[in-house]
C-alpha cells in the first residue's frame, strides 16, 4: 500500500499531499493585508490607554484610563459627549426611516407600477452621486430657502439619500426568497391584511429587516461626506473627530477612536445576536418535538 | 337541481384583460355536484388555474356568476365562500411549526391558544403527522408537506377544497401514493374537491368529473370514462391519449354505416348514429382506442367477420411497456397509429419492425369526432 502511494506521488501529482506554492503566496499576502488593516487601528486603541505623559506616537508612556476621563469631562478636547449623543440619535432616526421605507418599498417593487424604473434609477443615482457634492447642495439649498441646517433635518435627509437606496437594495435581495403565495394563503385562511403583515410577512422577513437596520445604523454612524455641510452648528461624532485631528494633539483623540469602535461592535454584535435569536426561536419549537 | 352546500355552478364566467382585448377564460358553463371530485385538465396556459382562483376568490371574473350552494359568491372573500385552497407550492408558513400552520385559520379567527391547539392536534392526527407537530415545514418531506397543506386547508371546514396542481412537486412514486390519499381524504371529508392538473392519468384516476380545457374554453366535461372512451373532438382525443385519430372522406353511406377513405389507409367502415346528417364526400375524423386495435397477419383479411374493419400497415416501432407492448404502424399521415397489444399476444404473434400487418378493430368501437 505505502509503496504504491510513494510511486504515485513521484509520478502523478508532485504536490498532491503538500500545499502548492500559491497557497503560501496568498497566505503571505493575506497576512500583510490583515496587518495593514488592523495594525494602525490596534496601535490607536493601545495608545489611548497611556497616562498623563502620553503622546501621539509609540513608545507607550504609562498605562491608565486618563484620556477616557478627559474625553468625557472635558471641553478642551471638544464636545465629545454631545456629538456622540447626536450621532447615536441621528443613527437611530436614520435606521427607523430606512427600515420602514425599505420594507414598504421592497413589498411595492414586487409588482410593476407606473414610473417604477424611473424611481429605481433615481435611487441608484443618489447612491452613485458624490456625497460631498450632494451634502454641499443640500446645505446651500437650506440656506437659500432660509432654513437653518441641523443634524436632525438637513443631515438626516442627506444621510437618507445614502442609506435608503442601500436598504432597498438589501431588501430586494431579501424579497427574492419571499413567496407571495404565503400572503395569498393567509388571506385564503381568513387573515386580514394587517394580520397577514403582522403574523406572516414581518416574521418571515425579520432577519432581513435586522440586516437593513444594521446597514442603516452603521452607514449613518460614521457618515462624513454628506453630513459635513448639512449638520449645522452642532457636530456629529465623525465631524467632531475630524475637527479634533486638526487641533487636539493628545491621546484623547485615540480614546475617542476606541470608544466609537466599541459602540460599533456593540451594535453589530447586538444585531447578530438578534438574528440568531430569531433563528433559534424557530428551531427551538423543533427541538421540543423530539 | 342539486343545491347541496358544496354544489358549484359556473354560469357564463369569463376573465378578460385590457377591456376585453385578451382573455384567460371565456364562456365557462359548468355544474359540479356537491361532494364530487372534479379535475380541470389542460396544458399550461389553458385557463384552468384562473378558473380555480376565481372559485377560490383570489381573482374576480369579468363576467358571469359563480354559484356555490345556490348563492352567487362573486366579490366575497374566501372565508365567506367557505372555500379553501391548497397551493401548488403548498405555501406553508416557513416560520411556523406544523401545529401553528394548521392552527393559523383559527388563530386569525380569535380562538384561544388552548382551543386552537386542541383542534389542530385533532387534525394532525387525522393526517398522521402526530410526531411532526413541532417541526418546521422545511424539515418535512414533500409528501408530509402536502399533508400539512391539506390539513391547514381542511381545518376551516370548507364546503369546497381547491387544489392547484397538488401533486406536481412530488416524484412519480409518491405522486401515485398521494393521489390515492387525496381521494380517500375527499371521501372522508365528504366535500367537493376541485383539482387542477395537466396530467391526464391523474385526472382520470381521481375524478368523478373531468373537465378538459383548451385556450380558455371547456372542450369536454364528463366522467373519466366518457372522456377517455368517448372523446368529443380531435383535441380531447389527442390530449387524453390512448386513441388513434384518423381523418378521411366519406366515400359511401349504407344504412347505419359509412365507408371512409384516407390518404394513408384504404377503405374502412365506420358506424353512423341514427339521424346523422353526414353525406358523401364529407370530411370525417374518427378515433379508435389503441387497446381496441388488434394486429394480425395480412393474409387473415378475407377471414375477418363483417363486424370488423381493418387497415394495412407496416410496423414502425415497438416499445415494451411491461403488461402490454406499444406497436406503431405507418397508417396515419401525421399522427401515430398505435396498437396496445397484450404482452403475451405480442410474443405469440412474433412481430418485428418492418413487418406488414393488418390492424383490425370492431366497427362499433369507433368514436366519431366533432
Amino acid at each position: 500500500m505505502s509503496g504504491a502511494k510513494k510511486t504515485s506521488r513521484k509520478s502523478g501529482t508532485p504536490r498532491g499531499n503538500g500545499r502548492p506554492w500559491t497557497f503560501y503566496a496568498l497566505a503571505g499576502f493575506f497576512t500583510l493585508y490583515v496587518i495593514a488593516l488592523y495594525g494602525p487601528m490596534f496601535s490607536i486603541y493601545l495608545l489611548s490607554f497611556q497616562d498623563l505623559k502620553g503622546g501621539l506616537v509609540f513608545p507607550m508612556r504609562g498605562f491608565s484610563l486618563h484620556w477616557f476621563e478627559e474625553l468625557f469631562m472635558q471641553t478642551r478636547t471638544g464636545d465629545f459627549s454631545g456629538s456622540f449623543r447626536r450621532s447615536i440619535g441621528l443613527a437611530v432616526l436614520v435606521t427607523l426611516f430606512t427600515v420602514v421605507f425599505s420594507f414598504t418599498a421592497g413589498l411595492a417593487f414586487r409588482k410593476r407600477f407606473w414610473g417604477d424604473t424611473a424611481v429605481f434609477y433615481l435611487m441608484i443615482a443618489s447612491l452613485v452621486a458624490p456625497g460631498l457634492v450632494l451634502g454641499i447642495g443640500i446645505g446651500i439649498g437650506f440656506n437659500l430657502l432660509g432654513f437653518q441646517t441641523s443634524w436632525y433635518t438637513s443631515a438626516l435627509g442627506a444621510q437618507l439619500s445614502w442609506t435608503l437606496p442601500f436598504g432597498i437594495l438589501v431588501m430586494f435581495a431579501v424579497m427574492s426568497v419571499f413567496n407571495s403565495d404565503w400572503e395569498e394563503a393567509a388571506r385564503d385562511l381568513g387573515a386580514t391584511r394587517w394580520q397577514t403583515t403582522r403574523l406572516i410577512v414581518l416574521p418571515i422577513l425579520a432577519p432581513g429587516l435586522v440586516a437593513v437596520a444594521l446597514f442603516g445604523f452603521t452607514l449613518s454612524y460614521d457618515e462624513f461626506a454628506r453630513t459635513l455641510q448639512t449638520a449645522g452648528p452642532l457636530n456629529t461624532l465623525p465631524l467632531e473627530i475630524w475637527s479634533m485631528t486638526l487641533n487636539v494633539t493628545s491621546p484623547a483623540l485615540y480614546a475617542l477612536g476606541t470608544v466609537s469602535t466599541i459602540v460599533s461592535f456593540f451594535v453589530i454584535g447586538g444585531s447578530l445576536y438578534l438574528i440568531t435569536r430569531i433563528r433559534r426561536k424557530r428551531a427551538a419549537s423543533t427541538a421540543a418535538g423530539e | 337541481m342539486n343545491t347541496g352546500k358544496g354544489h358549484i355552478e359556473l354560469a357564463g364566467i369569463g376573465k378578460s384583460y385590457d377591456d376585453g382585448a385578451s382573455f384567460a377564460v371565456q364562456g365557462i358553463n359548468l355544474k359540479i355536484p356537491d361532494g364530487s371530485y372534479c379535475c380541470f385538465l389542460g396544458p399550461s396556459g389553458c385557463g384552468k388555474s384562473t378558473i380555480l382562483r376565481m372559485i377560490a376568490g383570489h381573482e374576480d371574473p369579468t363576467e358571469g356568476k359563480i354559484l356555490i350552494g345556490g348563492e352567487n359568491v362573486v366579490g366575497l372573500a374566501p372565508v365567506e365562500r367557505r372555500t379553501a385552497m391548497m397551493f401548488q407550492s403548498y405555501a406553508l408558513f416557513p416560520h411556523l411549526s406544523v401545529r401553528d400552520n394548521i392552527a393559523f385559520a383559527l388563530r386569525v379567527r380569535g380562538l384561544s391558544v388552548k382551543d386552537r391547539n386542541a383542534k389542530a392536534d385533532e387534525m394532525i392526527e387525522k393526517v398522521h403527522l402526530g410526531e411532526f407537530a413541532n417541526r418546521l415545514p422545511g424539515q418535512l418531506s414533500g409528501g408530509q408537506q402536502q399533508r400539512v397543506a391539506l390539513a391547514r386547508a381542511a381545518i376551516t371546514e370548507p364546503r369546497v377544497l381547491l387544489l392547484d396542481e397538488p401533486l406536481s412537486a412530488l416524484d412519480e412514486h409518491l405522486r401515485i401514493q398521494m393521489r390515492a390519499e387525496l381521494r380517500r381524504m375527499q371521501k372522508d371529508l365528504g366535500i367537493t374537491f376541485i383539482h387542477v392538473t395537466h396530467t391526464q392519468m391523474e385526472a382520470i384516476a381521481l375524478s368523478d368529473i373531468v373537465v378538459v380545457m383548451d385556450k380558455g374554453h371547456i372542450r369536454q366535461a364528463g366522467s373519466a370514462r366518457d372522456i377517455y372512451s368517448a372523446p368529443r373532438d380531435r383535441y380531447v382525443a389527442e390530449f387524453i391519449g390512448g386513441q388513434n385519430v384518423l381523418s378521411g372522406r366519406i366515400s359511401d353511406i349504407d344504412k347505419g354505416t359509412a365507408r371512409l377513405g384516407g390518404d394513408t389507409f384504404g377503405q374502412i367502415v365506420v358506424p353512423l348514429p341514427e339521424g346523422h346528417r353526414k353525406s358523401k364526400g364529407e370530411k370525417l375524423d374518427i378515433a379508435i382506442r389503441r387497446d381496441d386495435v388488434d394486429l394480425r397477419p395480412v393474409a387473415a383479411q378475407p377471414d375477418l367477420p363483417p363486424s370488423a374493419t381493418s387497415i394495412v400497415g407496416r410496423v414502425q416501432a415497438i416499445e415494451y411497456q411491461g403488461n402490454y407492448v406499444k406497436v406503431q404502424i405507418d397508417a396515419a399521415e401525421n399522427d401515430d397509429f398505435v396498437s396496445f397489444m397484450p404482452e403475451r399476444k405480442f410474443y405469440e404473434a412474433g412481430l418485428t419492425v418492418g413487418d406488414a400487418v393488418l390492424a383490425v378493430w370492431d366497427i362499433q368501437h369507433t368514436q366519431l369526432l366533432a
